[in-house]
C-alpha cells in the first residue's frame, strides 16, 4: 500500500474543501497532543499508516471516517490500550476513555464503577459529585443492570470525569442511544467540555454529531489523516446553520456518500 | 427505550416524557409478576408430597413387590435408629469424612484453576496432567487408593479429596476465560493494575461459573462419600448400608438413601444461599 497522498479518494484532494491533512499547530504540551509515524497492521492488513496527528490543549477534535478504516485503532493507540502500535505518541498523564459500549462492571454498584481504580479518602463523595454533573447522584447506589441505555453511558461519563482528564477519549459514546437520548447526551457532553475543558478526541460515524460538538473535524482514510475541516461556528450551534449545512455536505462527499448537500 | 428514561441534563428542567396517567400504570405493573410467597411454598411442596404420596400407595397396593419398605416402616426404622444413637454416630463419621476430604479438595481445585486462569504459562504446564487425569473416573481409583494409604481413614479422605477438584479446576478456569475482555480493558483504562484487574473484574466475573464448579464439587463428595464407604470400614452412614443388606433390612437401606437426598439437597441449598448473596447484582432470566 503506498502512501495517502497517491491514494486519496477522487474528491479529497480539491483545495476548498479540506486544509491538509495534520497540520494543526500543537506544541507538545502536557494537555495536548502529538502522534507521529503511527503504524498499526493487523496481519497483512495496513490499518494506520505513517499517521500524523496534533490536538491542542482543550481543543474538541471529532475524528471521522468510514466503517474500518482505523478511527477506533487510533484512539485505542492514543488510549495507550494496544501494545502493538508503533510510532511516537505524546499525550497527557491523565487519560480517560468511554467506549462505545457503557463497560460498567455489573457486579459493583453505580458509585463503585465510578471510582474504580481511584485512591483516596472519600471515594464517594467524588463519585457522587461526578454523577451529580452528569445528573445521577440519586443512582449511587444502584446496580448497573437497573440503569437505562442512555444512564449507563452517562455513568460510563462520570467515570471518566471523576478522574478529571486533561484528555478525554470518546470512542462513538453516543452510536448505541436512540435519536432523542443522543442529542441529551451530545448537549452533556459539550457542556461538560466547556466546564472542564479538556482536550477531546471524539470517533465517531455521526457527521452532524462531529459538527455539533467539534473545533476541527478530521476524516480517516487511507491509514492516516486524509482531510481536516475546521468547524468555527458559533457555539451552542444550531443544527440548522447554514455553515454547519455546507459543511455537512462537504464532509459527507468526503466519506463518498453522494446526495449530500451541495457545497 | 425505557419509560423511566431520566433526562440528561440536570440544569434547566428539559423537556422529560410526561409521566403516564394513572390508570394504565399499575395494571402493566401487576401483570407478569412472579406469584410470590405462599403460593411459591406450595408449589415448591406439592412436586415432594405427590412423590412420597405415589410412594405410599405404591407400597400398600403392592406395585413395588414385597422388597420395598413403605414411607411408614421407613420412618419407624429411622426412629429406632436415632434413639439408639447408632444413626447419629455413624452421621457423623461420614459428615467427618465429607469434610475433610472437601475442606482439602475444594481448596486445592480453587488454586489450580486461579493459577491455571490468570497465568498464562501455568495453564501451558498444569492443564494437560489435569484434563487427562479428568478422563479418568476417579472412583476406579478406590482399590489403588486403599493399597497406597491403607484400609483406614486416608484411604478414604483421598479419595474424596481428588473427586472435586476437576470440576472446580474446570469451570475456574472456564469462568476466568469468559471473562469479557472489553471490561477488562475498560478497567485497564481506569488505572487498574494486575492485582486490581484480578480483584475487582476477573473474580466477580468468573465468580457465577466457580458457583457451578461448587456445587458440582459437593455433588461428586457425596457420591465418592458412598462409594468410599463401601469397603473396609465400620462406620459410616454407608457402612449403615452395608451392614442392612447382610440382613435383608431394606428399611434401613431406605433410611440411609433418604439421608444421602437430604445432605444432597442441604449442602446444595447452603451454596445457593451464598451464591443469591454474592451474585445479587445478577439480573437473569428467571423463566415464566
Amino acid at each position: 500500500m503506498s502512501s495517502q497522498t497517491d491514494q486519496a479518494g477522487p474528491a479529497s484532494r480539491s483545495p476548498e474543501t479540506g486544509r491538509p491533512p495534520g497540520r494543526a499547530a500543537a506544541p507538545p504540551d502536557s494537555a495536548g497532543v502529538r502522534v507521529r509515524g503511527l503504524r498499526r497492521s493487523f496481519g497483512t492488513r495496513r490499518v494506520l499508516d505513517d499517521l500524523e496527528l496534533d490536538i491542542a490543549p482543550g481543543e474538541f477534535v471529532a475524528l471521522l471516517g468510514p466503517s474500518g478504516s482505523g478511527k477506533s485503532t487510533l484512539l485505542r493507540a492514543i488510549g495507550g490500550l494496544d501494545p502493538e502500535v508503533e510510532g511516537h505518541i505524546d499525550v497527557p498523564e491523565r487519560t480517560a476513555v468511554v467506549f462505545q459500549e457503557h463497560r460498567l462492571l455489573p457486579w459493583e454498584r453505580v458509585w463503585r464503577n465510578v471510582t474504580l481504580g481511584l485512591r483516596g479518602g472519600d471515594l464517594r463523595a467524588r463519585a457522587v459529585a461526578a454523577l451529580d454533573e452528569v445528573g445521577l447522584a440519586e443512582r449511587a447506589d444502584a446496580w448497573p443492570a437497573t440503569l437505562s441505555g442512555g444512564e449507563s453511558q452517562r455513568v460510563a461519563l462520570a467515570r471518566a470525569l471523576v478522574r478529571t482528564p486533561r484528555l478525554l477519549l470518546l470512542d462513538e459514546p453516543f452510536g448505541a442511544l436512540d435519536a432523542l437520548t443522543r442529542l441529551r447526551a451530545q448537549r452533556l457532553v459539550e457542556r461538560l467540555w466547556e466546564e472542564h475543558r479538556p482536550s477531546v478526541l471524539l470517533v465517531t460515524h455521526d457527521v452532524e454529531e462531529a459538527l455539533l460538538l467539534a473545533d476541527r473535524a478530521l476524516l480517516l482514510g487511507e491509514g492516516a489523516i486524509a482531510r481536516e475541516f475546521a468547524v468555527d461556528i458559533p457555539r451552542p450551534r444550531p443544527l440548522d446553520h447554514p455553515r454547519l449545512l455546507r459543511l455537512r455536505g462537504r464532509l459527507l462527499a468526503g466519506l463518498g456518500v453522494t446526495g449530500g448537500e451541495p457545497s | 427505550m425505557p419509560e423511566n428514561q431520566a433526562p440528561v441534563l440536570t440544569a434547566p428542567a428539559p423537556a422529560a416524557p410526561p409521566p403516564e396517567p394513572g390508570p394504565a400504570a399499575p395494571r402493566t405493573r401487576a401483570r407478569g409478576r412472579r406469584p410470590r410467597g405462599a403460593a411459591v411454598a406450595l408449589r415448591r411442596v406439592s412436586g415432594l408430597a405427590a412423590v412420597l404420596l405415589l410412594w405410599w400407595l405404591g407400597t400398600r397396593q403392592g406395585w413395588f413387590g414385597s422388597t420395598t419398605p413403605s414411607p411408614g416402616s421407613v420412618r419407624e426404622a429411622a426412629v429406632e435408629l436415632l434413639e439408639s444413637g447408632d444413626f447419629g454416630h455413624h452421621l457423623l463419621v461420614s459428615l467427618g469424612r465429607v469434610g475433610r476430604g472437601l475442606a482439602l479438595g475444594i481448596p486445592l481445585g480453587l488454586v489450580l484453576g486461579l493459577a491455571a486462569g490468570l497465568t498464562r504459562w501455568v495453564e501451558d504446564v498444569l492443564d494437560p496432567p489435569i484434563q487427562a487425569l479428568r478422563m479418568l473416573p476417579h472412583l476406579a481409583l478406590a482399590p489403588v487408593f486403599i493399597i497406597w494409604f491403607g484400609i483406614g481413614e486416608t484411604s478414604k479422605t483421598m479419595l474424596i479429596l481428588i473427586g472435586p477438584v476437576f470440576p472446580l479446576y474446570i469451570n475456574v478456569l472456564h469462568g476466568i476465560r469468559g471473562v469479557d475482555n472489553r471490561l477488562v480493558e475498560a478497567a485497564r483504562s481506569c488505572g487498574l493494575g494486575r492485582w486490581g484487574l484480578t480483584r475487582r473484574v476477573i473474580l466477580p466475573g468468573a465468580l457465577p461459573q466457580i458457583f457451578v464448579g461448587l456445587r458440582q464439587a459437593l455433588g461428586i463428595g457425596w457420591l465418592t462419600l458412598v462409594v468410599a464407604e463401601q469397603t473396609a470400614t465400620t462406620s459410616g452412614i454407608g457402612y449403615l448400608m452395608t451392614d442392612a443388606r447382610e440382613f435383608l433390612r431394606t428399611d434401613v437401606m431406605f433410611v440411609v438413601l433418604v439421608t444421602y437426598a437430604l445432605l444432597g439437597v442441604l449442602s446444595d441449598l447452603l451454596v445457593r444461599l451464598l451464591e443469591r448473596r454474592a451474585l445479587a447484582w445478577r439480573r437473569g432470566f428467571a423463566g415464566v
